[in-house]
């Protein structure tokens, strides 16, 4: 994928499930880490982050996360633990990468 | 094994229905996470990367078959169908979900098991040898001070916020395989001159990121002596103990800043007080609890088919030659079961699997099993010529991988594909090990060997005690993987030394294999071990074969 931006996310754990989330433009959960909103602005981020943090009890520990846009707009993970958390683990096919997408 | 008397089913049950109503109080909103979040690791609660973790304990790693089921019941129904057994002796569930955490508890209750005191600053579930009450070589068994040990710091209101957590482990034999010396506190049952049974206190021991070997405090304690000694030492540790720097709080950190005789001199004036507030309650209890672990009704009986199948049947003779050790009863054998199939996770077990191998208890080991802190399922007590039947249902069962002290028989704790402190991953790592070395088919040509694999510098993995440890860090934004060499975790307690620059991912099977290489070059003979080659050649001609391009002789 060619490198379009380097971008943040926001995201966390589901307060019920423990499941890896993404926030979305609408402003709500996602489990796939393509949905995430991109935020371009730190300062922005940063604010977002805050509200999110501050108003939504349905995630634990959210937080700002680097992500890619790809040329044909898809929002990929940079960092690798970013990118293990958006899949499951590597030594079962479980997780996200096993749930239908 | 000990028997839960009502008193503590009463607690067990209790602390599941607490924490039933601290969950509902955080799902409607009415703790914070912050609030929350002591509570639930109270109860053996994670959040890690992918879910939440439920640790439960199993104290010095004991289990009947009747709580192996209850753990497979668990697995199938509220988590993903396995269960990791882990380098604490201890069991975790990967995918709970939080509203279903208080309905596992409750489960475990049931077969008198929790997941208290897994998790946070207070002394953690206690560690034992696995083979505790069944080896040859033991002097006393160990269990019913561990179990001692338990009842006395189970909720225990002076010592729930310590610094930090605290790890106690007992052993009852000269050969050290609870890895005593890097506890906070590790006991060795001794006798004196004159035959009295007693322990070697050792303390400070520990790995994480400033690994320590323990030091001996007492070189003799009286047996009736060891809470009030106990009670001494967490006293002095929870009062001068830092608690202005995480890093810094282990006792193993006050021992060093201290000096060992500023930390006796403290310990024996404050035991000094505690003896007397131990009236002799806690020895009728220590002579209850012992009354628990009296030996099994070993059967008398021929071995003669186990003999016919060594001789006829190479697979089994094959298993036998790593998967046995002598037990007390010369008829009898303890079996370990590897959780380490080539290829497989270390530690996890289906829940199939783990049916099997409480089958296997209830019929052919006096309803018994043990987890090692080396991932692994001990069957401590099965007879000789019972050994052919149990080998076959494992082997149906994919459990009788004949590996045991060997290089795939590794350890390794969940690392980044589970772990939220992780900073790399270890299983993938460890199961490529294993594969490699199987498909050269040098496993036993290389004979005993440990590598130990952790994640991150906290060492769950105890890199630190590995023949070769593996510590996965971050570097420039990949995985990178430093090896140590010469670690022993046994009564050679030592800590293995950094042997260079890190290896990638794809760079690091290949550097074991390497490193395998020189050993195999420059050994004695077959009978020279790794770690006795390693003793006396040194580190040179391994670390020529890992950095072949700085030119070290070879």
């Amino acid at each position: 994928m060619t490198q379009k931006s380097a971008s943040q996310i926001i995201t966390a754990n589901d307060l019920l499930s423990g499941e890896v989330v993404y926030f979305t433009k609408s402003g709500a959960w996602s489990l796939r880490h393509a949905d995430a909103a991109i935020i371009d602005q730190p300062d922005h981020a940063e604010r977002s982050l805050e509200e999110v943090t501050r108003n939504d009890a349905s995630v634990v520990g959210p937080y700002l996360a680097l992500a890619r846009v790809g040329e044909s707009q898809t929002v990929a993970p940079v960092h690798f633990r970013d990118a293990f958390r958006s899949i499951g683990p590597s030594n079962r096919f479980i997780g996200k990468q096993a749930s239908p997408a | 094994m000990y028997n839960y008397t009502a008193f503590d089913k009463d607690f067990v049950a209790t602390r599941a229905a607490q924490f039933r109503g601290q969950v509902q109080r955080r799902i409607d909103g009415s703790l914070t996470e912050d609030e929350f979040k002591p509570l639930r690791l109270m109860n053996g609660l994670y959040l890690l990367l992918h879910a939440y973790m439920l640790r439960v304990a199993i104290p010095y790693g004991t289990l009947s078959s009747r709580q192996m089921v209850a753990l497979a019941d668990i697995a199938d129904t509220w988590d993903k169908g396995y269960a990791h057994f882990s380098t604490r002796q201890n069991v975790q569930f990967h995918w709970p979900k939080l509203q279903e955490v208080p309905d596992i508890l409750d489960a475990l209750a049931t077969v008198d098991m929790h997941a208290i005191q897994t998790s946070g600053a207070c002394i953690r579930s206690v560690t034992s040898d696995h083979f505790a009450g069944a080896s040859a070589d033991e002097m006393a068994d160990p269990r019913p001070t561990a179990e001692l040990v338990r009842q006395w710091s189970t909720d225990h209101p002076e010592f729930a916020f310590l610094p930090r957590k605290f790890k106690v482990a007992v052993t009852g034999s000269e050969h050290d395989r609870a890895v005593t010396k890097f506890h906070d506190i590790g006991l060795r049952l001794t006798q004196n001159e004159a035959g009295a049974p007693g322990y070697e206190v050792s303390v400070g021991g520990g790995l994480g990121r400033t690994p320590m070997i323990g030091r001996v405090l007492r070189s003799f304690l009286h047996q009736a002596e060891l809470l009030p000694y106990l009670e001494a030492i967490l006293q002095v540790y929870n009062q001068i103990g830092r608690r202005d720097n995480k890093y810094k709080a282990r006792i193993k950190i006050t021992l060093h800043e201290h000096g060992l005789e500023d930390i006796r001199a403290r310990v024996e004036e404050n035991f000094a007080l505690q003896r007397s507030r131990f009236d002799g309650v806690d020895q009728d209890i220590l002579a209850r609890i012992e009354s628990d672990f009296k030996p099994p009704a070993f059967k008398s009986a021929p071995i003669t088919y186990f003999e016919e199948q060594l001789a006829n049947n190479p697979i089994f003779r094959a298993f036998t030659k790593t998967n046995l050790h002598p037990h007390k009863n010369p008829d009898y054998s303890i079996v370990t079961v590897s959780l380490k199939a080539h290829g497989a996770t270390p530690g996890d077990a289906s829940s199939v699997q783990m049916r099997v191998l409480a089958e296997i208890a209830a019929r052919w080991s006096h309803d018994e099993l043990r987890v090692s802190h080396e991932q692994n399922i001990i069957l401590p007590h099965v007879h000789k010529n019972d050994l052919p039947a149990v080998h076959k249902v494992l082997l149906d069962a994919g459990l009788a991988t004949a590996n045991i002290g060997l290089i795939s028989d590794l350890i390794a704790c969940p690392g980044m594909d589970y772990c939220d402190l992780a900073t790399a991953r270890t299983t993938n790592v460890a199961q490529r090990i294993a594969q490699k070395f199987d498909a050269l088919k040098q496993e036993h040509t290389i004979g005993p060997i440990k590598i130990k694999i952790s994640g991150c510098i906290n060492a769950c993995g105890h890199h630190h005690v590995g023949h070769i440890g593996i510590l996965g860090l971050e570097k420039a934004g990949i995985e990178s993987y430093q090896i140590t060499l010469g670690g022993d975790g046994s009564q050679n307690a030592a800590i293995g030394k950094p042997a260079g620059k890190g290896f990638s991912s794809d760079e690091i099977v290949p550097a074991i294999e390497r490193l395998i290489g020189a050993y195999l070059d420059v050994r004695k003979d077959a009978s020279e071990d790794f770690l006795s080659t390693f003793h006396r050649v040194g580190p040179t001609p391994i670390k020529a074969a890992l950095y072949p391009q700085k030119g070290l002789p070879k």
